[in-house]
């Protein structure tokens, strides 16, 4: 497929060359184009799953080592993998179904669950419930259950109600049909995550409230200007966000929106949080311990915040949420930019010299391009799916991803 | 700081004599009082048995009782003489007139003549009315009382009189004000020491014994007690302020007495308490608790410019050589400070240049050189004023007809708020003008012009070279013992005795590295890399936002500040305080290093209520980037505003250490420094 191929080496590229703005135009763009790996994908009769699934990893390690340090890409690889998951659990749930319990002893799931009177929709609730929790057998023998799956149902099952049909002609294509169909709903669920987060607006923010933000998310600008469309009139303090200085392009945003709207450095956080009602930022990720990589300098407004008792909320997407557990962060997750926001070469260009007649060079600049912030910093999540604390978001991340797909490296490997 | 109370102050150093009101002794506190000068000085120069000061002090053989007020009286009163220098109109030629009638208006006869057997309510009110009549006197015998007021070498008092002179007319026989202050009166009376009242019961002896002609002394008792009553009356009135005068206006003593629970705090009273009655239960221990008491009222009504009160905005205007534009768009949080378009003032001041003709060129350029943010930093700053001023007091020569003393202190305070009007004060130039006016005001009478000129210049030499020069370096040796070999030292802005330490300890031969952080819109920082970079040391640039980041490999933190107030916060360039905050998080130490004369007694809990604004473009425009026009023409839009803070205060939490020329101390120890040295700061 070298139409795929040309696809995956183009986005590759342009990860690596940081030419995609904002994690969620990238998770879109990886969910495209997982969406093509999986149409693409030539079915076979069995193991459709794990074929499916391999092929999506493949795509998706070279995506992600294109960028480690965007986590949406990962997170989006394996959302995908978890919903081919999912659907080939569901039908081979809905299949199983057909076969009532007998088969049980091959697949530990029809053990563990015994529900067979229960409507599809629910088994597969039920499944996930199982794959959030894998069990002791799978981890042990490192296979993923969807590998396993299919063989019980080689009997074939009646299709009721909605479910997908068992019936095995029809599965091969129901299988990437439903997968395709997911996606395309995942696809939707990022395009909309704004406007799901804002309607949560009017509940967090009250009349007269003074909001401090510090550079510019797509997000929080969402947020607010939803609250302001419901007629609350609130104040809001935007942090310029240096070097990057989005806090000017948000201001401008809300200021066309009538929003009261003052421009302060970022020096001057600790100055004003101590009139400042609530904190509202955007997040780069959110990781599973419920810390946030963010735009730098989130991590001094916590602080500040943390001192003067103020609510410290990040709104996200939910594609933004990651299952990893982060270790050293703010070294590993991170990435530095241009020196030369920070310091123009022609001016210091005569330090230069003076460094090289030491050997080593005098002078270093550091530009890193996140924070991160702990989370004990953090008063509240609001995600898509509704606010959360810091500590719920382990439990949160086991709705979207599979336990399996945590890695995506060893999996392709082995 | 102080030059912004000017109504206080002008009644406060007087109110100080009330310690030692011996006849004898008080003139030349007296004369030296209204000079801007603080207690303490007065205390010295009584204890230093005072060089007489030519005008009507007799030094004649003074009781010892002078010495009363306890050390911590004198110096805790010492602190914001802020003296605003009225132009003094030809009282040299009034003098002359005083004596003669002064020995026939006796007021404090009249008060004394109040039966002294009432009890202290009753008398309340029969003083009360008593004095309305003796407030009122000088509006009926307007004449008289000029004069008498102006044999009084502080021209303040003289206005004082003159304003108690309105009121009580203006009370239309009622007199809303005086009431109330004799109310007070009865008050304070327990606030005397007794030896005071030894001497005050003598006085009032000789003034009730009466043969008015008589000596100097009765007579300057008497005149004090007339000068203190108004005093009081005024004060009185200041108390009272608006809500209190229409219920005052009904007439009755009654009612002031009522009042008493608020008039009774004016600590000018205080002096009238002896000399209407003295008899009266004292007790040592009160004596013991006024001062603080009386300080703290001091404190309360710190009248720094208001800029959100229009109406004194409007005075402020008419009086302001530069003209100024108010900014449009400004955060409703910081309408009391003042804003203007930047830019707006230089043009027209350097159209000016003519025409100010008191404004003394050196002082003009350093003015000029504050407003267009040449010289900045506050040893700078500080440094350039006190230059400027040495020029201009070699080139000063006292007008005819006029004292030096009070001229020059005049001139001064005109330099000064000309300086405000360019950039508002730093706590540093404060304290240092704060000396300027001590050393000037305690200038002796007999000195010959030259002499004075070069003994000021002299003193100002010393202040740069004492507590600026040497207090850094004294720093400097300090703060590099706390530097290890494999230290990574970080740094925010531009602090130039943390550029010294750096420079210093790397001559030294410490083995270490520089973080140096900076901010937007001053990007000073950039200014020090240059410098070190330079000298060869190993430096990491970054800005503040990178702070988290840059945290980890930092080893210790040393700042520099603006001043540091008495409750340990310290209050210095904006930024200051997240980075301390950042550090304190890391578990790194943070170093203050911060001369003692920058140290201020005021406390202060946040960055909004007193703090200064920049100019709002610098935020809208980033410097090397073009790209960046978002904000451009950003007035236009009223929901839009832009905060260009000068200054944060950094909680003391946030402080392991502050380095100062005292040695090395915790913030906790601050208000210790600001109130044992500062009797010396001011004698130096």
């Amino acid at each position: 497929m070298p139409d795929l191929q040309a696809l995956v080496t183009d986005f590759v590229l342009k990860l690596k060359r940081r030419k995609i703005e904002g994690s969620q135009a990238t998770a879109k763009q990886t969910a495209e184009l997982l969406r093509q790996v999986v149409s693409q994908q030539r079915m076979p009769y069995t193991n459709q799953a794990s074929v499916l699934i391999d092929a999506v990893r493949a795509v998706g390690e070279q995506l992600i080592a294109a960028n480690p340090i965007e986590l949406a890409v990962g997170n989006i690889v394996r959302r995908v993998l978890h919903i081919i998951r999912e659907e080939n659990l569901s039908s081979t749930t809905a299949a199983m179904e057909g076969l009532g319990l007998t088969a049980g002893s091959d697949d530990d799931e029809g053990e563990h669950e015994d529900r067979p009177g229960l409507s599809a929709a629910a088994v597969a609730a039920a499944a996930r419930s199982t794959l959030r929790a894998p069990s002791l057998q799978t981890l042990l023998e490192d296979i993923p259950e969807s590998v396993v799956a299919p063989h019980p149902s080689s009997s074939g099952g009646d299709s009721e109600g909605k479910s997908k049909s068992a019936d095995r002609s029809s599965r091969s294509k129901k299988l990437k049909h439903d997968v395709i169909e997911a996606i395309n709903e995942l696809i939707q669920d990022i395009d909309t995550c704004h406007e799901l987060i804002s309607e949560q607006a009017v509940e967090h923010i009250h009349q007269n409230e003074v909001i401090l933000t510090l550079g510019r998310s797509r997000t929080v600008k969402e947020f607010l200007c939803a609250a302001k469309e419901k007629k609350r009139s609130f104040r809001v303090f935007v942090a310029e966000g240096a070097p990057r200085y989005q806090g000017h392009v948000l201001a401008k945003e809300l200021v066309g929106k009538g929003i009261q709207t003052t421009v302060i450095t970022d020096s001057a956080v600790f100055a004003m949080i101590s009139r400042v009602n609530m904190v509202i930022v955007g997040a780069h990720a959110i990781m599973a311990n419920g810390g946030v990589i963010a735009p730098v300098g989130i991590n001094m407004v916590a602080l500040a915040a943390q001192r003067h008792a103020v609510p410290f909320v990040v709104v996200a997407g939910s594609h933004k949420l990651c299952p990893l557990y982060p270790h050293n962060p703010e070294v590993l997750l991170n990435e530095f930019k241009c020196p030369s926001d920070l310091l123009d070469f022609g001016e210091f260009s005569d330090c230069m010299d003076y460094g090289s007649l030491g050997g080593s060079p005098l002078l270093h600049v550091v530009n890193p391009a996140f924070d991160y912030v702990q989370p004990k910093l953090v008063s509240l999540f609001i995600t898509d799916t509704g606010g959360h604390n810091p500590s719920y978001m382990y439990r949160l991340i086991a709705d979207y991803y599979s336990a399996d797909d945590l890695v995506v490296q060893r999996k392709a490997t082995s | 700081m102080d030059m912004r109370r000017p109504p206080r102050t002008v009644s406060d150093p007087k109110v100080r004599q009330v310690g030692f009101v011996t006849p004898s002794v008080a003139p030349p506190t007296r004369s030296l009082s209204d000079a801007p000068t603080t207690v303490a000085a007065a205390a010295a120069a009584l204890s230093a048995s005072s060089p007489p000061s030519g005008e009507i002090s007799l030094p004649g053989s003074s009781l010892s009782p002078v010495m009363i007020p306890p050390p911590r009286h004198a110096s805790s009163d010492g602190r914001p003489s802020a003296p605003v220098a009225v132009p003094n109109p030809a009282s040299s030629l009034r003098r002359d007139s005083l004596r003669i009638r002064v020995g026939s208006y006796n007021a404090s006869e009249v008060v004394l003549g109040t039966p002294p057997s009432a009890s202290p309510s009753s008398r309340t009110d029969y003083t009360a009315s008593e004095f309305s009549e003796e407030a009122m006197s000088p509006w009926h015998g307007r004449s008289g009382t000029a004069k008498v007021a102006s044999s009084f070498p502080g021209s303040s008092s003289e206005m004082i009189v003159m304003k108690t002179g309105v009121v009580g007319g203006g009370g239309a026989g009622s007199t809303p004000k005086s009431p109330l202050t004799t109310a007070s009166v009865v008050k304070t009376l327990p606030g005397i020491s007794e030896k005071e009242r030894e001497v005050l019961m003598g006085t009032q002896n000789d003034g009730a014994g009466a043969s008015k002609t008589l000596k100097e002394k009765t007579t300057k008792a008497e005149r004090r007690a007339l000068q203190e009553a108004q005093r009081a009356a005024k004060a009185a009135a200041k108390e009272a302020g608006a809500g209190v005068k229409p219920s005052a206006a009904s007439g009755s003593a009654v009612a002031a007495n009522t009042k008493q629970g608020k008039v009774v705090k004016p600590p000018p009273q205080k002096k009238d308490g002896p000399q209407i009655a003295p008899p009266s239960g004292t007790s040592e221990k009160k004596v013991v608790d006024r001062p603080p008491e009386k300080d703290r009222k001091k404190d309360v009504p710190a009248p720094r410019m208001q800029f959100d009160d229009k109406h004194r905005v409007e005075k402020a205007k008419r009086r302001a050589v530069v003209n100024q534009f108010e900014a449009k768009n400004r955060v409703e949080l910081f309408r009391h400070l003042p804003q203007y378009i930047h830019g707006t003032q230089l043009p027209d001041l350097e159209g000016k240049f003519f025409q100010l003709d008191p404004m003394h060129p050196s002082v003009y350029k350093v003015g000029l050189q504050y407003l267009s943010g040449k010289i900045s930093g506050g040893n700078a700053r500080c440094i350039a004023m006190l230059l400027a001023f040495r020029e201009a007091i070699r080139d000063y020569s006292t007008p005819p007809e006029k004292a030096l003393v009070r001229d020059l202190t005049a001139k001064i305070s005109s330099f000064v708020s000309f300086l405000i009007e360019c950039r508002p004060l730093s706590i540093s130039m404060g304290n240092a003008i704060k000396f300027l006016k001590n050393r000037i005001a305690k200038l002796p009478d007999a000195m010959s012009e030259s002499e004075a000129k070069s003994s000021l210049q002299s003193d100002i030499d010393r202040f740069i070279s004492e507590k600026i020069v040497i207090a850094d370096k004294v720093i400097i040796r300090h703060a590099v013992t706390k530097i290890r070999d494999g230290d990574v030292l970080l740094t925010y802005g531009l602090s130039s005795v943390v550029e010294m330490i750096l420079v210093y300890a790397h001559e030294v031969g410490k083995q270490f590295r520089v973080v140096i952080v900076d901010s937007r819109p001053k990007l000073e920082g950039q200014v020090l890399l240059h410098r070190l970079v330079a000298k060869g040391l190993n430096c990491t640039y970054t800005h503040i936002n990178a702070i988290s980041y840059i945290m980890h490999e930092v080893t210790r933190v040393f700042l520099g500040a603006a001043s540091v107030l008495s409750n340990g916060t310290v209050y210095s360039r904006v930024g200051t305080a997240c980075v301390a905050m950042v550090a304190n998080a890391f578990r790194v130490p943070v170093l203050i290093c911060c001369e003692a004369y920058k140290f201020h007694e005021r406390v202060q809990l946040d960055s909004i209520c007193s703090n200064e604004l920049g100019d709002p473009d610098a935020i809208s425009k980033v410097s090397g980037r073009k790209d960046l026009n978002h904000l451009d023409n950003w007035a236009d839009n009223e929901n839009l505003q832009l905060l260009n803070l000068s200054y944060d205060a950094t909680p003391s939490d946030y402080v392991s250490m502050i380095i100062t020329d005292y040695g090395m101390l915790p913030p906790s120890s601050v208000p210790v420094i600001v109130r044992e040295y500062r009797r010396e700061n001011l004698w130096i």
